[in-house]
């Protein structure tokens, strides 16, 4: 059986910053692998090379087998990639809804039809997929006036609605509060369990990563220093040190601390 | 061989002026994001101001010079006059629309240089202790040249040592950026700004000065050089002073090479190298893609809602108000004239080509400066068939938007790999290149002397009859351009202007998309060509010129690209003041004024009062509400509300 | 907060701010004092950004008055607000993504201020070794982590004596966000006032005096961080923690 996702010896520099040198993975269907590590480690670089946006210098890409480095993004949506931003992107002239039923009708290919109007198409779909996320409420708000958490759960209500079996996450709980994180997560852990998807994500929130990952992996200065289980990895000394700090149980600590 | 260096020579001399308004037009571009179409004014009141100057002071060994930088200063100032009175007040507005400000200006300028100068040409005096020409391998050159050529080096090492070295050079750069984020941080953007506009118009003035004792001074000098500071500035890299230099040499050299070789067709080459270069550095030649960062916020567009009630009401009248105005001219012909048919027909044919443009630029985000490209290429199109096949009317009108649809493809496949001012250019030069082709290819297409003798069907041949079937097609125009943006096309095109990044996250083949888009649009600027060239019963190449793709980018603008009203809005007001105003001397000094006042009042476009008033049904904030400059006390938005 | 206390170093009384005929904020009121480090607690969307807009002078506010230092600067622009003492680090970050970061910094750059810290590039390289190494990168070309100190180093380049921080531990690595922890202690012990907005509560007891709880633009809570860590009712209500 071959995995869902397969990289290998994925590799990209910005003229003498060496953003991503030699990384390989794999992600299982059904997995929640995390991807961690300083800030300016790579992993958004990483993130848009599997999805197309930035082309590797160098490595394998290989979606259900099929090698997919260097295709266009649109063109790796339509196999079955979805992704949310870290710094979010949105419809901004459009409401939540019509935001993702533009997504749906992407997916339907439709969207080079001209005639029926499009205000009557996927209503209904892209409605269960807000009340999915808890934005039904906000539905016709138009996606320029919503405080960053909320845009953070449109971009997973897009991003799932092409059916994806592999979903990208850049830092989806980034901006929401410490409840609203743990339901998002909880609605990944949800899908992930349901539809066997493989999730990829990316988190400077430790409780989330700890919480949710099935395995993680840290990436430093653009390579892969540690992967493995949560408990491992957080045992790991050379990821305490350059990573994780005294965070973990000192930032948890100071919270009780205090009290 | 001598030949051969004079020519080089001379044509690196005459790439100083070039590069000295160019260099000036993109500082202007990169701070504000105003394209300046005045800039070519500016060089032309250097020069005006420059005469006077000499006069004045006296033309002695330093006289002349301090003349020349008197006349720079004080072009400089009138940029911030500029500035400080009208640009300052429209900076919120959406981006382009101070372009219209501009295009006020130009022509203001151009009245009031007439009437302090006079229409004579003007002859620029000499500089002294550089009369004389200096003898190269048996060629004469004037000594001037030689201070020409050497002033763009100069002027370019300064205006880096400016911006790369200096604090305020700095802030410029920043402000470029994100000008809410620079007055956060302490600074007060005002003055760079006004700063900006005093160095970029004086550049321009210097330009203008310096090249007095080789041009003297016109009145079409406006026009002559901001086409080719376009030229320059784009092919250069917008906002790179360096690629400005190097094409500025380029452009010059072509022009006198050029002349030598084809003498009528500089422009035309002009804009060949321009095409050539973007589709190969779509980013110019030294440009570079932008940086994501944050650029400067506009206000986000209101969500697309269906009609109205207002609207509605609205277009019943005005449909009503068309239908019923023939009959009013049958019952009193002295009251109703025939002429309001004729304006009337003009004004919807000119409504047709203008809501086509806006199809692109609202919606889709992608600005054309070239779209009489398609309304001359339907026209064209119509009348070639007449002339050659002898087809009749019915058939001209399917030909028409056919054929113009097929340049839109050709087109289209080029121009929708770029993006913003480069795509504009673009568009702009291939629709030079398609008008130099109608303008030269006299055997087919009757050059200068135009194409006589198309008119419509017997059925439709009288003026009411005409009248009913423009109102027919351009009504299923709108209706039709109207349903398409509601349609999944439509919601497409505006996701790729929002977020081509996200769109690209959802499997959207965006430039496929404006590819369609751009060849839609063509073909109804085309339907509008065909309306016109039997409203008229002739063609001639100015249905393709410059004018005529910025009278519809006027419209655009003035009516509001943010409204699917504003461009039938803005074509109405425009193509009625135009008329109204053609018959007066001084009629550019009205026109023009009376654009800086409309943009002055109404910055979000004719049709922006109406949708303030939406806007605050949607909840969503008028332009003005979150701002670092001037008070906006924010009028727009309100709660959500429940959808009806 | 007695009547002999001296006047506080910022003051916001009563401000309404609409986003057009939304009202975002209503009756707003809180007050920093001298050295303090406050935050500002609330959901997503309850009025955090924009009080701190309000104040900078970036929002119009429709009533309401700010007091810097007991000079009213209500309605006054930015970059007089800026200039009276003010540091403002956005949420977005909005660093000038063409320039360097040694240009960023100098941007940001003002006189120094008596009764303020004094700022230089080396001193911030100090404070923030990451961007040490990167002096003439573009700031476009550095990852959002990178871009958020580079944010806050830049806005003290202007040597404020108050600083607005909406956010700035989002977005960064743990052992950076222990680093932002410091770095705001050692503001305040070097005399700055801070005002924090923040969702992480962990940091914000790790880093504040007081604390307000803003929900749908209004003040439902004021009181001492210890105070607040005691009252579970509070917390839950308002924080969803
Ligand atoms: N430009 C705008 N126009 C209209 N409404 C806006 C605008 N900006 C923000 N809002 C609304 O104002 C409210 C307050 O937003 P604000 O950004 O101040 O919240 P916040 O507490 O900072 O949230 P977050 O924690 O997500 O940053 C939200 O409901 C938001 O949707
Ligand atoms: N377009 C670019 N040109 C040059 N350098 C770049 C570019 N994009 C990213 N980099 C650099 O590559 C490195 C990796 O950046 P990346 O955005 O992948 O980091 P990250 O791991 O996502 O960090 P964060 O957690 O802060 O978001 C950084 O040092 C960044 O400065
Ligand atoms: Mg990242
Ligand atoms: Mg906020």
């Amino acid at each position: 059986m071959t995995a869902l996702l397969e990289v290998s010896g994925l590799s990209k520099a910005f003229g003498g910053v060496r953003a991503v040198q030699d990384v390989s993975f794999a992600i299982e269907p059904g997995e929640l692998l995390a991807l961690i590590g300083p800030n300016g480690a790579g992993k958004t670089t990483c993130f848009n090379m599997l999805m197309g946006q930035i082309r590797p210098d160098r490595g394998a890409i290989r979606l259900k087998g099929r090698d997919i480095a260097g295709l266009p993004p649109h063109r790796i949506w339509r196999l079955g990639v979805g992704r949310t931003f870290q710094i979010t992107a949105t419809f901004s002239s459009m409401t939540v809804r019509e935001n993702v039923q533009m997504a749906l009708i992407s997916h339907k290919n439709a969207s080079r039809r001209l005639w029926r109007p499009a205000a009557g198409t996927e209503t209904a779909q892209a409605e269960a997929l807000l009340e999915r996320v808890g934005m039904a409420e906000q539905g016709d708000r138009a996606c320029s006036v919503l405080a960053y958490g909320d845009l953070k759960r449109v971009e997973l209500a897009i991003a799932l609605a092409n059916d994806p079996d592999l979903l990208l996450m850049d830092e989806p709980t980034a901006g929401m509060a410490p409840r609203e994180r743990i339901e998002l997560m909880s609605l990944a852990d949800e899908i992930v369990a349901e539809r066997r998807i493989g999730v990829l994500f990316t988190e400077h929130d430790m409780d989330v990563v700890f919480a949710h990952a099935h395995r993680i992996m840290v990436l430093n200065r653009g390579q892969l220093i540690a992967e493995g289980a949560p408990s491992a990895v957080r045992a790991n000394e050379q990821v305490r040190e350059i990573y994780l700090g005294s965070s973990v149980e000192a930032g948890a600590a100071s919270g009780e601390g205090a009290s | 061989m001598g030949d051969f260096v004079v020519t080089l020579l001379t044509g690196l001399s005459s790439a100083a002026a070039l590069f000295l308004v160019a260099s000036g037009l993109s500082i202007i571009f990169g701070v504000t994001r105003i394209v300046n179409f005045a800039h070519g004014s500016f060089y032309m009141l250097g020069a005006y101001i420059g005469v006077t100057t000499v006069q004045s002071i006296g033309g002695g060994a330093v006289g002349f010079w301090v003349a020349i930088l008197l006349a720079a200063v004080l072009v400089g100032l009138i940029g911030v006059a500029m500035e400080v009175l009208l640009l300052r007040r429209i900076y919120r507005a959406p981006e382009l629309f101070q372009l219209i400000a501009t295009f006020g200006v130009i022509l203001v300028i151009q009245d009031v240089t007439l009437w302090i100068w006079g229409s004579e040409d003007l002859v620029g005096p000499r500089a002294p202790g550089f009369t004389g020409a200096v003898t190269i391998l048996g060629q004469r050159l004037p000594e001037y040249d030689l201070v020409l050529i050497a002033v763009s080096p100069l002027v370019l090492a300064g205006l880096w040592l400016l911006f790369n070295r200096t604090r305020w050079g700095t802030l410029v750069r920043a402000a470029t950026l994100d000008r809410q984020m620079v007055s956060a941080l302490g600074v007060n953007q005002r003055w760079l700004f006004t700063g900006v506009l005093f160095l970029g118009s004086a550049l321009a003035g210097l330009g203008g000065a310096i090249q007095l004792p080789k041009g003297g001074a016109d009145l079409l000098m406006d026009f002559n050089i901001i086409a080719a500071a376009f030229v320059v500035v784009v092919v250069g890299g917008m906002g790179s002073i360096g690629g400005a230099f190097l094409a500025a040499i380029l452009i010059g050299l072509l022009q006198t090479f050029g002349i030598q070789i084809f003498p009528n067709s500089t422009l035309i080459l002009m804009f060949l190298v321009m095409a050539v270069v973007l589709i190969f550095r779509p980013w110019g030649l030294l440009g570079r893609p932008e940086i994501p960062g944050h650029g400067v916020v506009e206000a986000p567009e209101a969500p697309l809602r269906p009609a109205g009630r207002s609207l509605r009401i609205g277009g019943a009248l005005a449909m009503a108000f068309l239908l019923l105005l023939p009959v009013a001219h049958l019952i009193a012909p002295s009251l109703v004239g025939d002429f309001s048919l004729v304006l009337t027909i003009e004004i919807l044919i000119f409504v047709l080509f203008a809501v086509a443009l806006h199809f692109i630029m609202g919606p889709g985000g992608m600005v054309s400066f070239g779209h009489a490209a398609f309304f001359g290429g339907g026209a064209y199109g119509a009348a070639l068939l007449v002339k050659f096949a002898d087809a009749p009317m019915e058939i001209a009108f399917w030909a028409a938007p056919a054929g113009a649809a097929l340049l839109a493809i050709l087109f289209g496949w080029f121009c929708v790999r770029l993006t913003g001012v480069y795509f504009a250019m673009l568009t702009l030069a291939f629709a030079q290149i398609a008008w130099s082709i109608v303008f030269q290819w006299g055997e087919v297409t009757g050059g200068d002397d135009g194409i006589l003798g198309t008119w419509p069907s017997d059925w439709a041949s009288s003026r009411v009859a005409y009248y009913y079937l423009t109102v027919g097609f351009t009504v299923a125009g709108i209706l039709a351009m109207r349903r398409i943006l509601f349609a999944p096309f439509g919601y497409t095109l505006r996701a790729g202007r929002d977020s081509p990044l996200r769109a690209a996250a959802i499997g959207i083949d965006l430039k496929r998309h404006q590819w369609i888009a751009f060849t839609i649009s063509g073909a109804f600027a085309g339907l509008a060509g065909a309306l016109f060239v039997y409203s008229k019963g002739s063609v001639f190449p100015t249905s393709m010129e410059i004018a005529r793709s910025f009278d519809a980018l006027l419209m655009v603008l003035l009516g509001g690209v943010h409204s699917l009203t504003g461009p039938i809005v803005g074509a109405t007001a425009l193509t009625w003041l135009n008329d109204l105003f053609s018959e007066l001397s001084y009629w550019r000094f009205l026109l023009g004024a009376t654009i800086i006042a409309l943009v002055l009042l109404l910055p979000d476009g004719l049709a922006g009062l109406g949708d303030s008033w939406a806007g605050r049904r949607l909840g969503l904030a008028s332009p003005g509400s979150e701002s670092g400059a001037g008070p906006g006390s924010g009028s727009g938005a309100g709660d959500r509300e429940a959808p009806a | 907060m007695t009547a002999s206390a001296p006047p506080p170093v910022l003051e916001a009384r009563d401000l309404h701010t609409y986003y057009g005929g939304a009202h975002i904020l209503a009756d707003l009121s809180f007050v920093l004092n001298d050295g303090e480090v406050v935050v500002l607690l609330g959901r997503n969307g309850a009025g955090k950004t924009t009080t701190m807009k309000s104040v900078m002078g970036l929002v119009r506010m429709r009533a309401g008055t700010v007091h810097l230092e007991g000079a009213d600067i209500t309605g006054e622009e930015p970059h007089v607000i800026a200039r009276a003492g003010m540091g403002y680090v956005p949420e977005d970050r909005r660093i000038f993504g063409d320039l360097t970061v040694m240009e960023n910094l100098e941007v940001g750059r003002q006189p120094p201020r008596p009764g303020a810290p004094a700022w230089t590039p080396e001193r911030l390289f100090g404070m923030f070794p990451n961007l040490a190494e990167m002096r003439s990168r573009p700031a476009g070309r550095m990852s959002g982590g990178e871009q958020q100190m580079l944010t806050v180093a830049r806005t003290l380049m202007g040597n404020p004596k108050v600083l607005l921080l909406d956010e700035p531990s989002e977005g960064l690595a743990p052992v950076i966000v222990d680093q932002m922890a410091a770095t705001i202690q050692a503001l305040k012990a070097e005399g700055l006032s801070i005002l924090l907005s923040e969702q992480n509560l962990h940091f914000a007891t790790a880093v504040s005096d007081r604390a307000y709880i803003v929900e749908k633009g209004r003040i439902r809570y004021e009181g001492t961080m210890d105070a607040l860590a005691a009252d579970a009712e509070v917390r839950n209500t308002y924080l969803t923690v």
